[in-house]
C-alpha cells in the first residue's frame, strides 16, 4: 500500500472539480430541503394547533408516516414510485430539470418536516399556560402576544432539538446518491473508483462532512447562548 | 390498485420475508430484522463501554470517546459503510459478504449513539447515588457496576426501543452496497415487473411502517411503565387537571400541552 498523499486527490483538477461539484450539491439539496422542511413545519403546526380534530389527526398522521417509514426508502418512493403517476408532461419537464435533486429536495423536506414540526410543537408545549394568560391580562392581543410572549420563548426551547435535526438533514442528504443525485457520496466513490485512492478520498469526504456537521453544531450551541435572556442561569 | 398490491404481495410474498434464502443468502424482512436485532445487541455493550469510557476519571479515555462520537454524529451512515467496506477486508485478509459490513457498521454507529443514551441514563440519576455507593466502600468502577447502571439501563429502555426503530430504519442503506434486505427485495421485484413502481414502494413503505410504528408503540408503553416505577406510589397531577384556562390563547396552550 503506498502511503498517505492527500495532493493525488486534491491536486488533480478533474478530481478536484467533482469533489467541488458534489459537495456543491450536497449544500443546495441540504439548504433547499431545509427551507422547504422549515415552512411546511411551520404550516403543519399552525393546522395543529386549529381546535379541529380532524386538524389534528391529519398532522398527526402525517408526522407519524414520516418517522416510521425509512427515510431512503421515502426517497425511493417519491423518485420511482410517485413519479411514475405524474402526467407525462411533468416527468418530461422534471427529466430536464435534475428528477434526481428535485425529488431528493421534496423527499427529505416532506420528511425533515415532521420532525422539525415536532421541536416547535414540543417547544411551544414547554411554556407554562399562565404566560398567555398574563400576556392577555396584560393587553396583549392573539397574535401579538404569539409574536412577543409566547414564539420566541418556544423557539429558544426548541432550538436544541432544531439544530439536532439539521445536522441529521445534512446528513441525510447523502441518501439522495442512492436515486442518482451527484452530491459528495456520489463524488467521492466516483473519485475513488478513477484514482484507486480509497483511503485518501474518503477521509476527505469525511472531513468535509464532518467539518460542516461540527460547525452546524458550534453554530446551534452559539445561538442557543445568545438567545438566553440576561440573568437566566 | 387495491387488486394489483394484493397481486404483487400473493406472488412475492416469500421473497419479501426471508429473500431467496434455501437457493440463496438469507435476504427480505428475515435479513432486515436479523440485521437490527444483532446490531443493536452488539452495540449495547460497546456503547455502555463507550458511555463508561465518557465518564470516566481519566482523561485520554475520555477525549477519545468523546471524539468517537463526535466522528459517528458528523459524518453520514453511508460514510461510514464506505470506511467499514474499505478497511474490514484490510484488516481480516478476506472479502467479507454485504451482511458482515453492514452489520459491523451498525454495531459502530449504533455504539457510539447508543452511548449517548447510556451517558444520558447514568446522568439523570442522582449524584447521591455514586456518593452513597463510594461511602459504602464500592470503588468507581464498582458503583457503576452494582450500583449506577443497573438504575440507569433500566431507565433508559425505552429509549432504547427507540434506537432499534432507527437501526430497523438505517439497514436500508445496505441496499446501497447490495445487501439482501427487505428494501433491496423490493428493488429486485421492482426490477422483474418494471411498469409497478408506485405498487411496489408502497407495499414496501407499509410494511416498515408497520413494524416500526409496533415498536415506537413498545417504547411508549415502556416509557409509561418506567416513569411509573421512577415516581413510586405517589399520586401525580395531571397538568389537564388545573382546569381551563382564563383565555382562549391559553387553552390553545393547555391542549398542545396535552
Amino acid at each position: 500500500m503506498s502511503s498517505l498523499d492527500l495532493s493525488a486527490i486534491l491536486m488533480k483538477p478533474e478530481f478536484r472539480g467533482m469533489l467541488a461539484a458534489g459537495f456543491e450539491m450536497t449544500i443546495i439539496v441540504a439548504l433547499s430541503s431545509w427551507l422547504l422542511a422549515m415552512s411546511l413545519a411551520i404550516v403543519l403546526l399552525v393546522i395543529r394547533l386549529t381546535p379541529s380534530r380532524i386538524c389534528e389527526g391529519a398532522v398527526a398522521a402525517y408526522v407519524t408516516y414520516h418517522r416510521n417509514v425509512p427515510t431512503l426508502v421515502q426517497l425511493i418512493f417519491w423518485y420511482f414510485g410517485i413519479s411514475s403517476l405524474l402526467p407525462s408532461v411533468a416527468q418530461d419537464w422534471l427529466g430536464q430539470h435534475n428528477a434526481e435533486a428535485t425529488f431528493a429536495i421534496i423527499g427529505l423536506g416532506l420528511c425533515q418536516a415532521a420532525y422539525f414540526s415536532e421541536d416547535l410543537r414540543s417547544g411551544l408545549r414547554s411554556i407554562p399556560p399562565g404566560q398567555a394568560d398574563a400576556a392577555r391580562a396584560l393587553g396583549h392581543g392573539y397574535i401579538s402576544a404569539m409574536r412577543f410572549v409566547l414564539v420566541p420563548q418556544a423557539l429558544r426551547n426548541a432550538l436544541p432539538a432544531l439544530v439536532n435535526h439539521t445536522v441529521s438533514l445534512f446528513k441525510n442528504s447523502s441518501l439522495a446518491m442512492a436515486i442518482g443525485v451527484t452530491e459528495l457520496t456520489y463524488a467521492v466513490r466516483e473519485v475513488e473508483n478513477e484514482s484507486f485512492r480509497t483511503f485518501e478520498t474518503y477521509l476527505i469526504g469525511t472531513l468535509i462532512y464532518l467539518t460542516c456537521s461540527l460547525s452546524l453544531m458550534a453554530l446551534g450551541a452559539w445561538l442557543s447562548r445568545r438567545a438566553k435572556p440576561a440573568g437566566a442561569r | 390498485m387495491l387488486t394489483e398490491i394484493y397481486q404483487i404481495v400473493s406472488d412475492n410474498w416469500l421473497l419479501l420475508l426471508i429473500g431467496q434464502y434455501p437457493n440463496g443468502p438469507l435476504g427480505g424482512m428475515a435479513a432486515t430484522m436479523l440485521l437490527s436485532l444483532l446490531g443493536i445487541a452488539l452495540a449495547f455493550p460497546l456503547g455502555v463501554l463507550i458511555a463508561l469510557a465518557r465518564l470516566s476519571p481519566f482523561a485520554a479515555l475520555r477525549s477519545s470517546a468523546t471524539a468517537l462520537i463526535y466522528v459517528m454524529r458528523g459524518i453520514p451512515l453511508l460514510m461510514v459503510i464506505f470506511w467499514v467496506y474499505f478497511l474490514v477486508p484490510l484488516l481480516i485478509g478476506r472479502s467479507v459478504p454485504g451482511f458482515v459490513t453492514m452489520l459491523c457498521t451498525l454495531v459502530i454507529y449504533e455504539g457510539a449513539f447508543l452511548s449517548e443514551v447510556v451517558r444520558a441514563g447514568i446522568q439523570a440519576l442522582p449524584a447521591g447515588q455514586i456518593d452513597a455507593a463510594r461511602a459504602l466502600g464500592h470503588s468507581h468502577l464498582s458503583a457503576m457496576r452494582y450500583v449506577i447502571l443497573p438504575q440507569a439501563l433500566f431507565n433508559v429502555l425505552p429509549s432504547i426501543v427507540s434506537q432499534f426503530v432507527s437501526t430497523i430504519q438505517e439497514t436500508t442503506l445496505g441496499y446501497v452496497i447490495n445487501v439482501p434486505e427487505l428494501t433491496f427485495a423490493a428493488s429486485q421485484i421492482n426490477n422483474r415487473l418494471l411498469t409497478k413502481p408506485f405498487e411496489v414502494f408502497l407495499i414496501l413503505a407499509i410494511i416498515y411502517f408497520c413494524v416500526c410504528w409496533s415498536l415506537t408503540q413498545l417504547a411508549n408503553w415502556l416509557e409509561r411503565r418506567v416513569a411509573a416505577r421512577r415516581a413510586g406510589p405517589q399520586a401525580t397531577v395531571s397538568p389537564a387537571a388545573r382546569g381551563p384556562s382564563a383565555t382562549r390563547l391559553g387553552d390553545v396552550a393547555r391542549e398542545v400541552g396535552k
